[in-house]
């Protein structure tokens, strides 16, 4: 909300500096967002009026002036078309200056002589309309300082105010708590009943009670809307970033920013039988205010007479009830609308109005005569007419009630970690406005006033007079608690370690969005119907993402086209598959997954761009799983869509599929722009992070023996497999199978590889002997061929 | 006499001369060998007169031993001139850069996170996790955030169905704990959150470090000590730090933190980095803790903010982009 300085002080004016009064309310809870000035910084204007207006000689769009400053007549070149005699203007003297860069000097416009300019509301930095030079009232006096006039010096508040301080919607609401914060005196504005000088009422019927606890109207008639809205209320209305419309409509403005109370005029005119505040029906329609039609829902509280809505209550007007230049007689509106009967409801047309963003929020419910009677008052003084009684539509019951709530001072010293006078404590909270129902060394009773509706409950006592007391001046320290002593686990890795493992292999972390392109996913994933959001940001981020891999793989794309042919990628985070109708059973698991593409080293000058393969990748899955033996994952060939058929795997830990990895599919990669194989992982987070204890077993004294096989097999069968079948017939003492050649090629059959094996033995307890291990080979070699048709290369 | 000085002279300076193994031995054989001259002198010793004879036998000897002793100074010394040419050979450039992978790195978010989540776990906290798609109840239900609040909004919240969004913070997680746990709760809740908002300084994903302690007598002015420490430690100075009343449905009282920033300029403003505020009754007691016994606060920090402060990264969206030339910089 934004307030002028000057209207706040014309309220409550303690002897503090603008600064230190920004700083002040800042400091109580009602953030300053910024400080505006009210014009721009000139200075050398005066009121001047035009004496007289000549056409310019050599010009056509141009008019010699005459003006005068109330003491001399100078003669001043003007160009605006509104220029004539008998007219009040902002009158820029020679040595005025408007700007930086912008003095005025003495000037000649085409041969005739220029003593000052005559400005426009823009060149003053008053508002954006620049057509024509800005008219003044005739009650300016000549002469006067304009800055004077027009009471510049002053500055616009913007006051952010969080959504329980609703009282503070106003300068009556400001200035209160300015009060408050400075133990100054308010100088509220003077009410009176108008007096009443015609029996003109219209009926109001309220229906729906509920909503509408609350319900003033009153008739006008004979107002003049061609009246001038007075400069001081036009200005007081743009400092607050409202324009001026005409006198009526300016005045239910200006009531609602000077007590905090909206309020609607209608034209009289317009309004058949009565007026009536009920729920819509459902698909009843509305032109407002605005000119757009809606179509009403029945959740919504309208205003209506006994044939169409008029209003949407404390929301917006209809087009065909407001007040129009043809108004002659007017029904003012003051109401109370409970704030849950609205809330919500103007955005759910698209609508955010000051009049529902403080009924959302909560109105002083004991505000509607007051506010009334000042907008009748104001009525009267500049647009004239003979007013009506009031009507009153009132539900108690439905009214809320002023809140009682009792202080202890056992909480309020337990919260704060200190004690507060008790005097002070009184006098924080009956400044407050809160009314003392007792008050005893162990508690203080009070209740609310009416324009507190926020204070419910003790803690927001608390919150009072910590807030007027000062945060800052509150105590501070480091809570006093017995150490919390918890089990270190050694079969959990931490995260932390697993991200150093992959970073010390090259790999930058990322962190790409939870939800991906739908497209993309489908492209990835053809038979897994990705989670939907209701409204995402853009159609591109509309699921969420079944698994990492798009994520990255659209990362490495970007850095791609910015020439970055070598990456290396990971992220942790979750992937999301099921359906939201069981959220319970929504998959929101954890996962770690990478990418690596192009040189297996960083481009240097001991060794070619060698590229990455499966093997390469290979590595840091299994570098994960090593880390802390958390289990020896198997790998079987993955069926997954987006992987390469004949380089991928699927990973399993103790039967369990725990993650995939292998080539994107070549044919995805071209899709989607690829311009070198990329390879990927995406695992179960907890799979690797699992971690086992380790538990000593003795080294044996005795030594090892080696002997190496070469066998040829079918280039169908895994490594794996001779593995397998080697570790369960080569005896307990078998230490060590390892992997040292594989060829296929050349001197071979092409249907066979050949792979060189070297087997390890050791006893605990004895040496063996060279016939121990040779009865070994034989069985290990005969079990191969059996089972494998694997044979021993001559 | 004269002859063995003689031999000697000329022995050593064979010696000198020598400049091969080979050559030194021949030097030896022809000194110190059986026929060698020296040895040769021994066998005159006969010729010797008695009173004489073990006087210059002492002399021949001592001049053998000094000719050996130079040869094998010789020899070292030769040895180690060729081992000396042959690493000279061998010079490298140490300039050039090592063999083998070169080092990634984390992300800025992620580094600020364990920055934050090692000062908490260092006075005592626990790192709590929970679901990124959450009900409406644990997001904002259980936290006084009834069904009218704006913040349930649609251009706030990211929605499945209307019970079902993206966490908007990850007080869900805190909530969880409250209803799983019986004070004392001590934890921090790191991980990703939502908001329905994309601009210059607002991106739809982004993170946020929550905390919640919760403990007999637990007051404002803890409160107020742990994150003005915080501040402190995290960014290794000494801040000027202000405690502002705010507004959170799940707080009572609220409060958000500034810290005092010096520009360029050297012009100072204030600067929020954090809400928080003693945990709402309500929040209490609707997960099942007795208010009247426990107190608590909470408080809540954008992790991006703290990255873009600590790391002075000018441009929100950088996080999300994934740019290696960006994400390079934080090794």
């Amino acid at each position: 909300m934004k307030i002028s300085e000057n209207w706040l002080r014309e309220w409550v004016n303690p002897d503090i500096s603008s600064d230190d009064l920004v700083a002040q309310i800042t400091l109580a809870g009602l953030e300053v967002d910024e400080v505006l000035p009210v014009s721009s910084a000139f200075s050398g204007v005066v009121v001047g009026e035009i004496i007289a207006a000549e056409p310019h000689p050599n010009a056509d769009k141009l008019q010699v002036c005459q003006v005068s400053d109330g003491a001399e007549t100078f003669q001043v070149v003007c160009g605006a078309p509104n220029a004539r005699p008998g007219i009040k203007i902002p009158f820029a003297k020679i040595g005025a200056v408007l700007g930086a860069d912008f003095k005025i000097k003495k000037a000649k416009l085409r041969q005739v002589e220029s003593f000052g300019m005559l400005c426009s509301a823009s060149e003053l930095g008053l508002s954006d309309d620049h057509d024509g030079i800005m008219e003044l009232p005739a009650i300016a006096k000549t002469g006067e300082d304009f800055r004077a006039f027009l009471n510049l010096d002053d500055q616009i508040i913007d006051v952010d105010l969080t959504p329980n301080r609703s009282d503070c919607l106003s300068i009556a609401g400001l200035a209160r708590e300015v009060g408050v914060l400075n133990k100054a005196d308010v100088t509220p504005v003077k009410v009176a009943p108008a007096d009443v000088t015609i029996d003109d009422a219209f009926p109001v019927r309220v229906e729906a009670v509920d909503a509408c606890p609350r319900y003033l109207g009153r008739v006008v008639r004979g107002v003049n809307v061609a009246a001038q809205t007075p400069l001081w209320m036009v200005e007081k209305l743009r400092r607050s970033g409202i324009r001026s419309i005409d006198p009526i409509v300016d005045i239910t403005n200006y009531v609602m920013l000077e007590l905090g109370q909206p309020m609607h005029a209608f034209d009289l005119a317009n309004l058949s039988g009565s007026i009536v505040v009920r729920m819509a029906k459902k698909d009843e329609k509305i032109v407002l205010l605005d000119g757009q039609e809606v179509a009403l829902r029945d959740d919504t509280l309208v205003i209506a007479d006994e044939t169409a809505p008029l209003a949407i209550a404390g929301v917006m007007g209809g087009e065909g009830s407001g007040v129009n230049e043809a108004t002659k007689d007017i029904f003012l509106e003051s109401a109370f609308f409970a704030p849950l009967a609205l809330a919500g409801k103007a955005r759910s047309y698209g609508l955010h109005t000051d009049s529902s963003h403080r009924f959302e929020r909560g109105v002083d419910a004991t505000l509607q005569e007051q506010a009334i009677e000042r907008a009748t008052a104001l009525v009267l003084e500049i647009a004239g007419g003979q007013v009506g009684p009031i009507t009153h539509s009132v539900n108690e019951a439905t009214l809320p009630e002023a809140a009682v709530v009792t202080l202890r001072r056992k909480k309020l010293d337990q919260y704060l970690a200190m004690s507060i006078d008790k005097d002070l404590v009184t006098d924080i909270l009956t400044r407050l406005g809160l009314e003392m129902i007792e008050v005893t060394d162990e508690a203080w009773s009070t209740k609310a006033p009416s324009h507190r509706f926020d204070i419910a409950i003790e803690a927001d006592l608390i919150e009072e007079v910590a807030r007027i007391y000062g945060y800052d001046n509150l105590p501070s320290s480091m809570p006093q608690a017995a150490v919390n002593f918890t089990p270190l686990s050694e079969t959990k890795t931490q995260i932390q370690v697993l991200r150093s493992i992959l970073v010390s292999q090259g790999y930058q972390e990322a962190v790409t969005y939870s939800f991906i392109d739908p497209v993309l996913s489908k492209q990835f994933l053809p038979n897994i119907e990705p989670v939907p959001l209701a409204n995402p940001i853009s159609a591109d981020m509309g699921v969420m993402r079944p698994s990492l891999v798009p994520g990255l793989v659209k990362a490495y794309l970007y850095n791609q086209n910015r020439q970055q042919s070598r990456v290396r990628l990971f992220e942790t985070g979750r992937r999301f598959i099921g359906t939201v109708d069981a959220l319970a059973d929504l998959d929101q698991q954890q996962q770690v997954a990478g990418l690596i593409a192009g040189a297996r080293h960083a481009e240097a000058w001991y060794h070619g761009s060698e590229k990455v393969d499966f093997y390469d990748l290979k590595a840091h899955v299994e570098a994960m799983f090593a880390l802390n033996d958390g289990g020896k994952p198997t790998y079987e060939r993955s069926k997954c869509e987006f992987l390469h058929p004949g380089r991928s795997a699927d990973i399993f830990l103790d039967g369990q599929f725990v993650g995939l990895m292998g080539e994107l599919h070549p044919q995805l990669a071209k899709e989607l722009g690829a311009n070198q194989p990329i390879y990927v992982f995406d695992i179960a987070l907890a799979a690797v992070l699992n971690a086992k204890l380790p538990e000593y077993e003795a080294v044996s004294r005795f030594p090892e023996v080696r002997r190496d096989l070469a066998l040829l097999v079918d280039r169908s069968v895994p490594v794996s497999e001779l593995e397998r079948v080697i570790s369960a017939t080569a005896g307990e003492a078998l230490k060590n199978v390892l992997v040292f050649d594989v060829y296929q090629g050349q001197g071979i059959d092409e249907t066979k590889k050949s792979v060189a094996l070297g087997l390890t033995w050791q006893h605990p307890s004895h040496t063996l002997s060279d016939e121990e291990v040779n009865n070994s080979v034989e069985k290990t070699v005969a079990a191969l061929s059996e089972q494998l048709g694997a044979v021993v290369r001559g | 006499m004269e002859n063995l000085k003689q031999i000697l002279a000329d022995a050593l300076s064979a010696v000198a001369a020598s400049e091969s193994e080979s050559a030194l031995d021949d030097v030896r054989v022809h000194y110190l060998g059986k026929k060698g001259a020296l040895t040769a002198l021994l066998k005159q010793l006969g010729n010797v007169s008695a009173e004489e004879r073990p006087k210059f036998g002492q002399m021949v000897n001592e001049a053998k031993d000094q000719v050996q002793e130079k040869i094998t100074e010789r020899k070292a010394s030769l040895a180690k001139a060729a081992l000396d040419a042959k690493l000279a050979t061998e010079t490298i450039d140490i300039s050039l850069s090592g063999k083998g992978q070169e080092v990634g790195g984390l992300h800025p978010v992620t580094r600020t996170m364990e920055r934050i989540e090692t000062f908490f776990r260092g006075i005592g906290f626990d790192v709590a996790a929970g679901p990124e798609i959450e009900d409406d109840y644990h997001n904002f239900e259980a936290l006084n955030i009834p069904a009218h609040h704006p913040a349930r909004a649609m251009q706030d919240t990211f929605y499945f169905n209307p019970t079902t969004v993206l966490r908007t913070h990850t007080s869900p997680v805190q909530v969880r704990t409250m209803e799983t746990t019986q004070p004392p709760i001590r934890i921090i809740c790191p991980g990703r959150v939502y908001r329905c908002d994309s601009d210059q300084t607002h991106t739809p994903m982004f993170h946020q470090v929550e905390g919640l302690l919760i403990d007999e007598n637990i007051s404002f002015a803890d409160l107020k000590g742990i994150l003005q420490q915080f501040l402190n430690v995290f960014f290794e100075d000494d801040l000027k730090v202000r405690f502002r009343p705010s507004y959170f449905p799940f707080t009572e009282p609220s409060i958000e933190v500034d810290i005092m920033r010096t520009n360029s300029k050297g012009e100072e403003s204030w600067l929020e980095v954090l809400g928080c505020g003693m945990v709402h009754p309500k929040v209490l007691e609707m997960s099942g803790i007795d208010s009247e016994k426990y107190t608590g606060f909470a408080f809540g920090m954008g992790v991006e903010r703290f990255a873009m402060l600590r790391y002075k990264v000018d441009d929100l969206r950088m996080f999300f982009e994934n740019d290696l030339r960006f994400l390079k910089q934080f090794k």
